[in-house]
């Protein structure tokens, strides 16, 4: 039950920072049907800025909080920049072009931002400076109970208090009828008097800001960071955003919170499951490897990053549309 | 000076001329009519005044400006409203939400607010059902929510592309009383109609459209009278 616990809450925050990154693609998915490869790339690009900036000021004496709201607060307007360069240099000239082509554009946007992070922040795995001390909240009264850290309740507040301030942003602001008028019909949202680049640019950008406090989230729980860590990354925040059913907000935050709890789920119990001594008790031809290594599993907690494709491939095969989507997508 | 003119305005699709030179005025106040059949190129005519498709030749004048290279949301905020072909309402949108994105670029709040009662008294359907998405309104009540979506942004010149089209009769005759309402409180009308009988009855003007260019204009009455209308749009 502990152990149960224990990976419900790695779960629970590793699905939220998914669900903040998910929420990326799906807003430039429902306003311009373009898959934005490049948008983990963005996340790296946070991440590694928040890095540069901890690091400077790691040796300063300011309080750790402080530093980690600097280091956000330097990647934020960094991925913006980055966010609403990449949509006006890239993307828009394609605007009417072939769904294929603005397709293959964002995966070599994605490369070139690896390979831009790469001459910056060298193709070393960095460590983050450990400027905070983890600290541990038991949920029960052993030591083996579930516990969830500091950082964990920092990453899981941060990721709701965004979602619901986008949320609010897009269903009550004027700005945000706009954002939804455009995904329902540009030209007519044009005929309204909106300007219907600046809401893509606007987009772009707050897609982008999103990424950046995911970057920050994901180098402080993890406590490393990589130039190709985006890659990765995005796939995964990609799939959960089409089990929720991509350009929906909220099948975002499902999609993210469930692929977060499957990954965790699955790491935590499908290595006791295939386990070649548990397997022994149900199956023929698992005594000899029981008798050898007792501890080895068929598949063990290295597949984790599987869960989250063999998801992918579920839903593409049985719902298209995702949990919460309502048109199956017929484009590329 | 008219509030609208068009000067030998060319529209191509692809290098095919969908309109080959027209010339057309609506002066402020009135309610002028498009008339012609079907890819006469009246719809075009309007696509390229609001700037949906590029002009391939000629000029759109508009309160003494060429707004022939300005791009679509800066037509719509010199208060050139189109309601267009098909009535192009946001489904997933509230009705009230839709009459926002209307007043999109207004800014006075109360002014605002007192037309979106004035144009729930012209419609007090919507009022009814302003919390539903536009998707869930028939065909005439999306009409409706479009015309009063145009009304938000207090236009000086409303555009009204096929307002009749696939409406029940019934529904046809309760849209043209709100365009002749909107007529008599002094928005000037640029309509374009099938219907050329009821396009004709309620315009001041009227120009006939034929493969891309004017072949005949005039008071709306003369053209009810005239010998060719008859013939081919009245069929009589």
């Amino acid at each position: 039950m502990d152990t149960f616990l224990q990976q419900v809450i790695n779960g629970l925050t590793l699905g939220c920072v998914y669900a903040v990154v998910a929420l990326g693609y799906t807003m430039v998915y429902g306003i311009i049907q373009l898959i934005n490869f490049a948008h983990g790339e963005v996340v790296m690009i946070g991440c590694m800025t928040a890095f540069s900036v901890i690091v400077a000021l790691a040796g300063s004496g300011l309080p750790p909080i402080a530093i980690v709201l600097l280091g956000t607060s330097a990647a934020v307007p960094v991925c913006m920049i980055v966010g609403y360069v990449i949509e006006r240099v890239a993307y828009r000239p394609l605007r009417n072009a072939p769904r294929l082509a603005p397709l293959i554009t964002a995966i070599g946007v994605s490369i070139v931002l690896q390979h831009l992070a790469l001459l910056v922040w060298s193709r070393n795995i960095i460590a983050f400076p450990q400027i905070i001390q983890l600290k541990l909240f038991r949920l029960g009264h052993s030591d083996t109970s579930a516990a969830i850290s500091n950082v964990q309740v920092a990453v899981i507040v941060a990721s709701v208090v965004m979602m619901a301030g986008l949320l609010l942003l897009v269903h009550r602001t004027k700005v945000g009828i706009a954002m939804r008028a455009t995904s329902q019909n540009p030209l007519v949202a044009g005929l309204m008097g909106v300007d219907v680049n600046r809401v893509i640019s606007f987009t772009f950008v707050v897609g982008a800001a999103l990424g950046a406090v995911a970057g920050v989230m994901v180098g402080t729980y993890y406590g490393i960071a990589h130039y190709q860590m985006g890659f990765l990354l995005g796939l995964k925040a990609f799939s959960a955003a089409v089990l929720g059913g991509i350009g929906n907000l909220a099948g975002a935050v499902l999609g993210g919170i469930l692929m977060g709890l499957i990954e965790a789920l699955g790491a935590g119990y499908v290595g006791d499951f295939t386990n070649v001594c548990f397997l022994d008790k149900f199956l023929p031809g698992f005594s000899n490897a029981c008798f050898a290594s007792p501890e080895s599993s068929l598949f063990g907690s290295n597949y984790k990053d599987v869960y989250a494709f063999i998801v992918l491939i579920l839903v593409l095969v049985f719902r298209p549309s995702g949990l919460l989507g309502e048109r199956v997508g017929d484009r590329a | 000076m008219s509030l609208l003119a068009l000067e030998a305005l060319e529209v191509a699709y692809g290098g095919i001329r969908a309109v080959k030179g027209i010339d057309l005025a609506v002066e402020s106040g009135e309610l002028v009519c498009l008339i012609g059949a079907n890819g006469a190129g009246k719809t075009t005519t309007l696509r390229a005044v609001t700037g949906l498709v590029p002009a391939a030749g000629g000029r759109v004048l508009y309160d003494g400006a060429d707004i022939s290279r300005l791009r679509v949301h800066e037509i719509a905020r010199r208060g050139l409203a189109l309601v267009p072909e098909g009535r192009g309402v946001f489904p997933q949108l509230t009705i009230e939400e839709n009459l926002a994105m209307g007043a999109y670029a207004r800014s006075e709040r109360s002014a605002v607010r007192a037309d979106e009662e004035r144009v729930y008294g012209l419609f007090p359907r919507l009022k009814e059902r302003r919390r539903q998405t536009a998707g869930t309104l028939s065909g005439g009540e999306q009409q409706m929510l479009a015309m009063a979506r145009a009304l938000m942004s207090r236009p000086r010149l409303l555009a009204l592309d096929e307002p009749s089209m696939g409406l029940a009769p019934i529904m046809v005759e309760k849209v043209f009383e709100v365009i002749r309402a909107i007529a008599a409180e002094g928005v000037t009308l640029l309509l374009v109609e099938q219907n050329a009988r009821l396009a004709l009855e309620t315009s001041h003007r009227g120009y006939v459209l034929e493969g891309g260019l004017v072949t005949l204009q005039g008071e709306a009455r003369a053209l009810l009278g005239d010998p060719r209308v008859r013939e081919a749009y009245l069929g009589e």
